[in-house]
């Protein structure tokens, strides 16, 4: 089993080059505005236009899809579950309605994702959102190490199985396995850290004084826009709900 | 307080470097275990893990990081970080919920930082974490109901808050300070307070 | 050249030690390194040569991680307050970088520095250029290889422009053609300042031509000897050597080699995608198979396959009649993990990823326990191994609390502890000191001559050379020659 794990951006459209805190606070707001309404139609709205929005700003929809299968997973089941354990008037369209909430909120995030580069969000963050620099930049640091632990996972696994040990089929044995892959990638990672802590203070990581920055990141009008551009495409759909008849509110 | 003990207080509340670089892998490496968990139920029984109830059951897990967190790095805002990047790292990784659970990552620290703060961050015992754990618990229940459970009878609603909550209180709670202890066992944890507990080796 | 030429570096009497230990890792420490002088450090493990880095490099903090004797300067000053003066270079490449692009990496040092943007970049290109840094500024640092990321550690440290430029086993994690570059870059980095070095490096032979002195630390004390090489591994070479130091030209033991039995475990044109094409490889009873090549060859890959770990797309292996029994016909790969372990015992290049229970006895007794063998048995066999571990006093302790050297002896052991016929070893010498590296060829040797068959991935010549009765070169994942039999 080889999963290929990355944690770094796989777009480069036009989308790539907004500003990255732009991007997330953006889907944010159409997040909220999906969570606020309790009808099926407004959420359904706001993730049409959305997705109209990002395809012509350059996402890549096959990668979307490859990474967001879960997502539609589990919209599913949230609503068949809310089917099972609702108690509306209309179950069907209340079930109707959880289920775009689910993908009107995920599916945007998702898409804004994989076009973000974790150290443009990083500097971003530092320089527009007073994030403390230690703080950020050791958290980029540490997610440069995730697709090095997820490999980790696997040898560990497989040294397991080298000793005899294998998880079959009991659940208790698989959950012992587990435990025990689990613990091991803990103490690895904890050790990890200790010595990069080592090696980000060998070069002045914690000194008191200030930072200077090397890679200065923008806030240009179109990142405004885009902003401003979310709330009113929230605003456009419960206007249009309301317009329909069908907008609820929560 | 005086001068002194208030410099020292503040010095002592102050993060080095290793305390936020180990509380990152930390949250890193519990993120990838929740990418493993979640391939181990998928592969063992899809159905289980989309059916709520079920998933209550097992949903001490995700509030691990927080109170883990705190209770090896000891400072404050330790289980909001851990608890937050946790939340961050899943995401990317690719969970079911999309950029959703960063919200949850975020109260589910917020609510157990509350207890160690109200300990005046002075007292790490199994008690406190157990506290803590369900506290993260509850914030996980209030989102769950806010973002999709709104539509739910009572009866089920209270059914899944007993069950989080109580998966939440032995996983995450006796769970983490168990795990701490081991931890430090392997000696990981020496620069931290929470790892000096270990008798003193030779050379 | 950088400003202020190099740094100076005084000591008196100085000594550490760190919190929650109860012996001094270094004690009594007098000397003197002239400002641009080469300074290699050399010592048996634990002889607090890492600790002297990291004190000089300003990281001991005597209020929170230990306590210190006796006084310490860099410059005439504390080494806290000349942080900015030297620079520190550590050993594992991965743990080491920080950035995901490797001109942000050599960047991150400045910035926090707080060295004016303008600076920046054009410090950060002359840094890369000056350790040959085959790639571009936006080149991803998880595509790099050891060596190259080596480079990229010793650009960051030059692009601070440091007095004092601290190495500490650069080359340690990194594979021979990989050090042969980094030490060729540490070279071009001297030739163009005028820093003082300390470095301490096990590989001493390829390093002599770029110091000019070697001082030898005593474990828990102070300076033992100080002088040219020669001088010094003349009248210390001995007893630096068993204590476990690479001194140059002393010999590892001749050749051994052992009369071969029947095949026992046997890969034919084994492709798995990617990492191998069409490779085959015999083990045989009493012989010692290694495989060499160079990093992304398939060593790994190799030795997974044939150790059950992957299978492979297409090609087979399969275990003697006399190996496998009833799983004769069954590829390795799909023999349930008991089976395995009995039959092909295997070591990874991390010892910590096999250790399964808290305590270095459980960790011997859990294959035999596993099996049924009574516990009076158990208990012997783990007592006498403990005993040619050199273990016994260890016994109880905490297996991932060992030295490096010790948990890999303690991973070969609990190989060992099932008697599998075939052993299988990924880089089992990678960082060792010469004192492990030859008791590791003893407990190799030992299972050779009991009728054992061994496949050794590695870089180590010198363990090819001593041990190796075939070798089998890959390269791209292909057999890059054809089998060389000794």
């Amino acid at each position: 089993m080889t999963m290929a794990v990355t944690v770094a951006a796989v777009d480069t459209g036009r989308l790539a080059r907004a500003n990255p805190l732009a991007k997330i606070l953006a889907c944010f707001v159409l997040g909220i505005g999906a969570l606020l309404s309790g009808d099926p139609v407004t959420p359904a709205l706001i993730l049409a236009a959305a997705l109209g929005c990002l395809s012509i700003g350059g996402i890549n929809a096959r990668a979307v899809v490859r990474r967001g299968w879960p997502i539609l997973l589990s919209a599913a089941g949230l609503g068949a579950t809310t089917l099972l354990f609702g108690d509306s008037d209309d179950p069907l369209l209340t079930a109707l309605a959880v289920t775009v909430r689910v993908l009107a909120v995920a599916l945007p995030g998702l898409a804004v994702l994989l076009t973000i580069d974790p150290t443009d969000l990083a500097d971003s963050l530092v320089q527009h959102a007073r994030v403390p620099a230690r703080f950020a930049y050791a958290s980029l640091a540490a997610l440069r190490l995730v697709p090095l632990l997820a490999l980790e996972w696997q040898t560990i696994t497989a040294a397991r199985r080298a000793r005899g040990v294998e998880a079959g089929r009991s659940p208790v044995a698989r959950l012992r396995l587990f435990w025990s892959v689990a613990f091991t990638l803990l103490v690895g990672a904890v050790r990890r850290g200790t010595r990069l802590a080592v090696a980000m203070d060998a070069r002045g990581f914690d000194s008191t004084g200030p930072r200077t920055v090397a890679r200065p990141q923008r806030v240009r009008p179109s990142d405004i826009a885009l902003l401003f551009g979310s709330l009113v495409l929230v605003a456009a759909a419960v206007a249009a709900s309301l317009a329909l008849g069908t907008y609820e509110f929560f | 307080m005086t001068n002194e003990t208030q410099q020292s207080s503040s010095r002592a509340a102050r993060w080095r470097t290793v305390d936020i670089v180990v509380a990152a892998v930390l949250a890193a490496a519990v993120g990838v275990i929740f990418w493993a968990w979640g391939l181990l139920w998928n592969a063992v029984d899809p159905a289980f893990s989309a059916f709520p109830p079920g998933q209550a059951f097992m949903y001490g897990v995700w509030m691990i990081p927080g109170v883990l967190g705190m209770l090896i790095i000891r400072k404050p805002g330790a289980a909001v970080f851990t608890s937050l990047l946790a939340s961050i790292v899943s995401a990317l990784l690719g969970t079911a919920w999309g950029l959703s659970v960063i919200v949850y990552g975020l109260l589910q620290g917020v609510l157990p930082e509350l207890v160690f703060l109200a300990t005046r961050y002075r007292r790490f015992t199994l008690a406190v974490a157990m506290v803590a754990a369900a506290a993260s618990g509850a914030a996980a229940v209030f989102l769950d109901w806010f973002n999709w459970y709104r539509e739910w009878t009572l009866g089920w609603l209270a059914t899944y808050a007993g069950l989080l909550i109580a998966s939440a209180i032995v996983i995450a709670g006796v769970g983490s300070w168990a795990l701490v202890r081991v931890l430090a066992t392997t000696g990981a944890l020496d620069a931290f307070p929470s790892g000096r507990e270990r008798s003193e080796i030779d050379a | 050249m950088i400003s202020g030429g190099g740094a100076r570096v005084r000591a008196r009497g100085w000594g550490w030690r760190h919190a929650g230990r109860r012996s001094p890792a270094v004690r009594g420490l007098d000397l003197d390194i002239e400002p641009g002088e080469r300074i290699l450090l050399l010592g048996a493990s634990g002889a607090g040569k890492s600790t002297l880095l990291a004190a000089l490099a300003g990281l001991l903090d005597p209020d929170h991680s230990g306590e210190a004797t006796g006084e310490l300067t860099v410059d005439g000053r504390d080494p806290r307050t000349t942080r900015d003066r030297s620079a520190l270079v550590l050993q594992d490449p991965e743990t080491q970088l920080v950035m995901a692009r490797a001109g942000d990496d050599v960047a991150f040092g400045l910035e926090n520095r707080a060295v004016p943007r303008e600076s920046i970049w054009p410090r950060v290109d002359a840094a890369l250029d000056a350790v040959g840094f085959p790639y571009g500024r936006t080149h991803r640092t998880d595509q790099l290889s050891g060596g190259e990321q080596q480079r990229l550690a010793l650009a960051g440290a030059l692009a601070l422009e440091p007095g004092l430029l601290l190495l500490d086993e650069p080359t340690a994690n990194v594979d021979p053609g990989g050090a042969a570059v980094v030490r060729q870059a540490i070279r071009a980095v001297l030739g163009s300042t005028g820093a003082t070095m300390v470095l301490v490096e096990h590989r001493v032979a390829e390093t002599l031509d770029m110091i000019d002195r070697v001082v030898v630390l005593e474990p828990g004390g102070g300076v033992r000897a100080s002088g040219t090489p020669s001088d010094v591994f003349t009248a210390h070479g001995e007893s630096l050597a068993a204590e476990g130091v690479w001194v140059p030209d002393l010999p590892l033991g001749t050749p051994r080699r052992s009369a071969p039995g029947p095949d026992q475990l046997r890969a034919e044109d084994v492709t798995v995608d990617p990492g191998l094409h069409g490779v085959s490889a015999v083990l045989t009873a009493g012989e010692v198979v290694a495989v060499t090549g160079p990093n992304g060859a398939g060593k790994s890959t190799l030795a997974g396959v044939l150790g059950g770990l992957r299978a492979p797309e297409s090609g087979t292996v399969r275990g003697s009649a006399d190996l496998a029994g009833p799983d004769a016909d069954v590829p390795p790969h799909r023999w349930r993990a008991p089976a395995l372990a009995a039959r092909i015992g295997m070591v990874f290049q991390d010892p910590e990823h096999q250790f399964l229970t808290a305590r270095v006895r459980d960790e011997l007794a859990f294959g035999p326990r596993r099996r049924g063998a009574p516990d009076g048995d158990v208990a012997r066999l783990v007592d006498d191994l403990l005993d040619r571990l050199h273990l016994t006093g260890l016994a109880n302790a905490n297996p991932f609390t060992l030295s490096g050297g010790e948990k890999r002896r303690l991973s070969v052991a609990t190989a060992l502890t099932t008697s599998p016929p075939v052993l299988i070893l990924d880089e089992p010498t990678f960082g060792q000191d010469r004192r492990t590296w030859l008791e590791l060829v003893d407990l190799l040797a030992a299972h050779r001559s009991d009728g054992g068959s061994i496949l050794i991935a590695t870089h180590d010549t010198a363990l090819v050379e001593v041990l190796a009765d075939r070798v089998l070169p890959l390269d791209a994942g292909r057999v890059a020659a054809s089998e060389v039999a000794r």
